[in-house]
Parts: structure tokens; sequence; C-alpha cells
């Protein structure tokens, strides 16, 4: 049996950077383990820029953005087990681990930070019918396969959804020379952020079908073609649209879904709108001393964010730890109201805050001229305009203490209001 | 002759649908623009259109099969795809350091690519 202070489940960019947090704060037993053969988790394969404008007020790719969390974390005590994955945890935070160096590993932490990202969605998922040819990957299994691996996985090539990792691969594939044939939308508006759309897409006019869907999927032993359609408004097929487009490899970019079978394990209240653990303004799950961050906990849009949510996660483990955290009393519910899909953290604790907390939330539809509303007992504790939202980019709001210490009872909604609902009331 | 090019904005979220009219390459007029911003994004995107390069280098005897590489400044956008090709013959040897130039002065724009990480030497088969 090891004993750490702290264990970190995954070396991705939320797991690097509460690792860092946590030892600054003074934790000295800290333990990142992570499947992979290195540390940046998901970054080292996203060469793309973009990363960083936030933490570092500059762009860089991936694995550049991964590589200043490395060195930082190498000149600490930090202790790292790589090639090591984790089966389990309970609720004891025992870590029931294995590697082909140590066999059967079994740690005890005094605290476990979550940060084991997400993974994509698959065809299994979507359910496409048609046959089962090779040639059909997941845009992030494409980007590994060139990325990493050196493989063009295909000369002709449709990609499914158009959020982020699709429009990158789109543009990555067209730069190693295969053709892209088009990125097919089932919504009637782009997944992923205006950059890309720009960027990756118009660019290099590879032409972007809204509101269009793959019904089938044709090919012997390799993907010979698909069948396209445009969709109606309840995203129905629509029959006599329908064509054929020759290709030789399907790419599907159709979500992402945190990885929480270990969250799970450990008997962590989960929110079944993020599919991610529920946690506090401290990162901190319903189990105390088991803190998540990241990915794990919903699917930020930017690396940065992770970032900066997994310091408040490695915060709250070092004070966990020192028994200065704080003392929980009857928690306060987050709940998404209008035009609000959902919102992190779920709950807040607290007698008194003394610093802002930062709340993310998704929007269900893009709406212009709105304002976002903390509601608590129905008085209207926080405004702010926002001049539009959208569900690929995530909203963030601040909300400093003295807003937060006018609480009184035991929810908050907030609201994205229109400008019609603000002419009514 | 007057002409007119449309572009979507990047600055903000608000992606506005900006209008530019030129005459024999000199900017009439900008419109759709929300704010002052969005005039200067597509004033450059006319005149001056550059992009980030980012791609991958084979390495040899390297941990890893490729290398990420990136434009140390975005280049011209109507040179990416020659200086793909440019690159396409370009091999590094493990060890490489992050920020390391793998191709100086790509096409006479004065842009190095330079490498996106470090690579320490290793035996890549080991680890399919």
């Amino acid at each position: 049996m090891i004993e750490v202070d702290v264990a970190i489940i995954g070396g991705g960019p939320a797991g690097l950077a509460s690792a860092m947090k946590a030892c600054e704060e003074g934790v000295k037993d800290i333990l990142i383990i992570e499947r992979g053969m290195e540390l940046g988790g998901i970054l080292l394969q996203c060469i793309h820029d973009g990363f960083g404008t936030f933490i570092f007020e500059e762009t860089l790719t991936g694995p550049e953005y991964a590589q200043r969390y490395i060195d930082e974390v190498k000149k600490t005590g930090i202790n790292v087990k790589l090639n090591t994955m984790v089966l389990e945890i309970d609720s004891a935070k025992r870590i029931i681990a294995v590697n082909q160096e140590d066999g059967l590993l079994e740690i005890e932490a005094k605290a476990i930070i979550l940060s084991m990202g997400c993974r994509e969605r698959t065809r299994a998922q979507i359910l496409i019918p048609g046959d089962r040819p090779s040639g059909i990957y997941t845009a992030g299994v494409a980007q590994r396969y060139i990325n990493i691996e050196g493989v063009i996985p295909g000369k002709k090539v449709v990609i499914l959804g158009s959020g982020d990792i699709g429009m990158i691969m789109a543009r990555r594939f067209t730069l190693e020379g295969a053709k892209v044939e088009g990125v097919y939308e089932v919504m009637s508006n782009p997944g992923g952020l205006t950059r890309n759309v720009v960027q990756c897409v118009e660019d290099y006019e590879i032409p972007l079908h809204l509101s269009h869907t793959i019904t089938n999927i044709r090919g012997r032993r390799r993907v010979e073609g698909v069948t396209v359609a445009k969709v109606d408004s309840e995203m129905r097929p629509i029959k006599d649209t329908e064509r054929f487009v020759p290709c030789d490899t399907v790419i599907l970019s159709v979500g992402l879904i945190p990885e929480n079978e270990l969250s799970k394990s450990a008997d962590v209240g989960m929110d079944p709108i993020t599919n991610g653990p529920i946690v506090d303004e401290q990162m901190q799950t319903s189990v105390p001393g088991i803190f998540a961050c990241g990915n794990v906990v919903h699917v930020h849009d930017l690396v940065d964010d992770v970032s900066k949510v997994a310091e408040v996660a490695g915060r709250g483990a070092a004070e966990y730890i020192d028994g200065k955290l704080k003392k929980r009393r009857s928690p306060i519910k987050v709940k998404a109201g209008r035009n609000v899909k959902y919102v992190v953290p779920q709950i807040i604790h607290g007698e008194k805050f003394d610093e802002d907390i930062r709340f993310y939330l998704r929007v269900k539809e893009i709406e212009k001229s709105v304002k976002t509303v903390v509601l608590a007992d129905g008085e209207r504790i926080f405004e702010k305009k926002i001049k539009i939202v959208k569900p690929p980019e995530m909203v963030k709001l601040d909300i400093s203490p003295d807003i937060l210490n006018r609480i009184t009872g035991d929810e908050l909604i907030i609201d994205v209001e229109g400008e019609e609902d603000e002419e009514k009331s | 002759m007057k002409r007119s090019h449309n572009f979507t904005c990047i600055v903000c979220p608000m992606s506005c649908q900006i209008e530019l009219i030129e005459e024999d390459d000199k900017i009439l007029e900008v419109r759709g623009n929300g704010c002052k911003r969005g005039e200067e994004y597509v004033t450059e995107e006319f005149t001056n259109p550059v992009r980030m390069l980012t791609t991958t280098i084979p390495v040899q005897e390297g941990r890893i099969a490729m290398l990420p590489v990136r434009s140390e400044r975005p280049v011209p956008k109507n040179l990416l795809r020659r200086c793909m090709k440019e690159l396409s013959k370009v091999r590094v040897k493990a060890p490489v350091r992050c920020g390391d130039i793998i191709y100086e002065n790509i096409l006479d724009t004065g842009v190095s690519i330079i490498s996106s990480r470090d690579l320490s030497i290793g035996n890549y088969s080991e680890f399919r």
C-alpha cells in the first residue's frame, strides 16, 4: 500500500495545473497517475495554435502549452506514474491501479483530484445505419494517427459534425493533401467556435452543409461512400434530399462525454446534464476529499479555463488536507434557469464568502442582446448584459463576495433573459 | 471596378458579417461591423491575410514518430500550401527542444519554423 497526500488521476492540463497548485500550497506528497506514456494528455496531439491566450497572454500550440506545465512539474518533487491505469477508486479514497512495472498498485490518498478528461462520442452513440467497413474514425483518433503516429487515415474524407475538432481536422487533412468532400452538421449553426469556421473551413473552401446528416454508410471492406440528407426542424432526415457522396473515410466529430467510470466507482454524485460530478465552488464533489476539475466535470471550450479551474481544485485539496476547508453549512443549490443548459459549480457553500466565484454556464440557444440574471429568493442580486450568447461559447460570470453575501435562502437561479422578457418586466 | 468582399469577423463572439468595398485594391467602405476592431480585422484580412502554420515533421530515433512544429509568427495565407510542400522534405533527429529552429526563413518570408515540444531519444516502435 502506497500512501500519498494528494493523488491526481490523469496527467492532462487539469491534472498538471491542479498538481502545481497543490504543490504551491505546500502539499508535500503528490502523485499524478497517467495512463499514457507521457504527461500532457490530449494537448499533445492538438498541434494547432490558439491555446494559452488568457493564461500566458500569447497563442501557443497544444504541445507548447503542455510543455510549460510539464517543465514546472519537473522542477518540483511531484511524483508521476506513467503508463499506469487506474481501475477503481472507492469513497474511502483508496485507488487500485495497474502498470507493467509495479503490477497491481494500491494507493491510499488523503485527497483525490479527478482529472480524467473526456472521450469522444462514436458511431454507436449516434446510430448511423449502414455497413461496418474500415475507414470510420472519430476526429480525435484521426488526429492522433496524423499528428502522433504520422499516418494519414484516408484520401477522400467526409466529416460529420462541425465541432472544433471536426473543423480542425478538416484543415489538417487538407493541408496533408487529402480531399475533404464536406463537413455536415445536423444543427442549423456550426458546433464550434467561429474562429474555426473561418480559419479551418472557409479558408480552404471546404463546403460546410448545415442542417445535414449522414443517413447511411456504404462499403464492403473499406468505406465507399455515405448518403447525406437535409434534416427538417425536428432534425429528421428529409427523404427526397438524400444523395450519395463517394469517399473512403468518415470522420465523426459529434460531441464529447466526460469520462466518469472512476467517479462513479467512488460514489460521487453526478449531474445528469453535464454527465460529470456535481461540484461546489472549490471543485469538491459530494464525497469529502474527492475533487474534480477540467473536462471530467463538463466539456470546456478553452484549455485556459481548465487550467484555471484546476487550480481551484488543487487549492481545495490542499486546504482539505490541512483541515482548513470551509466548514460546510447547508448548501445553496445553483439552478439553470431560462435558456441555460447547465451551470457549474452546481452548489456553493460558505458561512461568509470572501472571494469571487466564477460560474460557467452553457446556453441552450443563440440569443442576441441578453442579460444574465442571478436570482436569490426571487430577488435579482446580479445582472450583466451580454451582446450575444451561443451554445458553443461558454458564458463566464464572476460574482463578487459582497453580492454572494446577500444570498438568503438555499437556492440561486441563473437566467439568460432576452430583450422581450425585459420589456414585459 | 468596384468590388465587394464578405468577411465573418472573428475578433469576438458577435461574428459580424462585414462587407468591404474596394476599387483597384483601395478600400472605399467597410460596413456591417459592430465596432472599430471589426474594421481593423477586415482591413488586415483584405490587405495582408496571415495565418499561423502548424504541422508535423517525421522524427528519427524519437520517442514518438512525429514532431509538432509551428511558424514563429503568422505567414501569408496564400503561402500555406507551398510551406507545407517545402516542409514535406524535412526530417529531424531526436533529441529536439521546444523552440528549436527546424527550418529557417521559410520561402523567404523571414519566418522560421520551430519545434512545439521537447522530444527525447527513444524507440517509438516499442510504444506502438
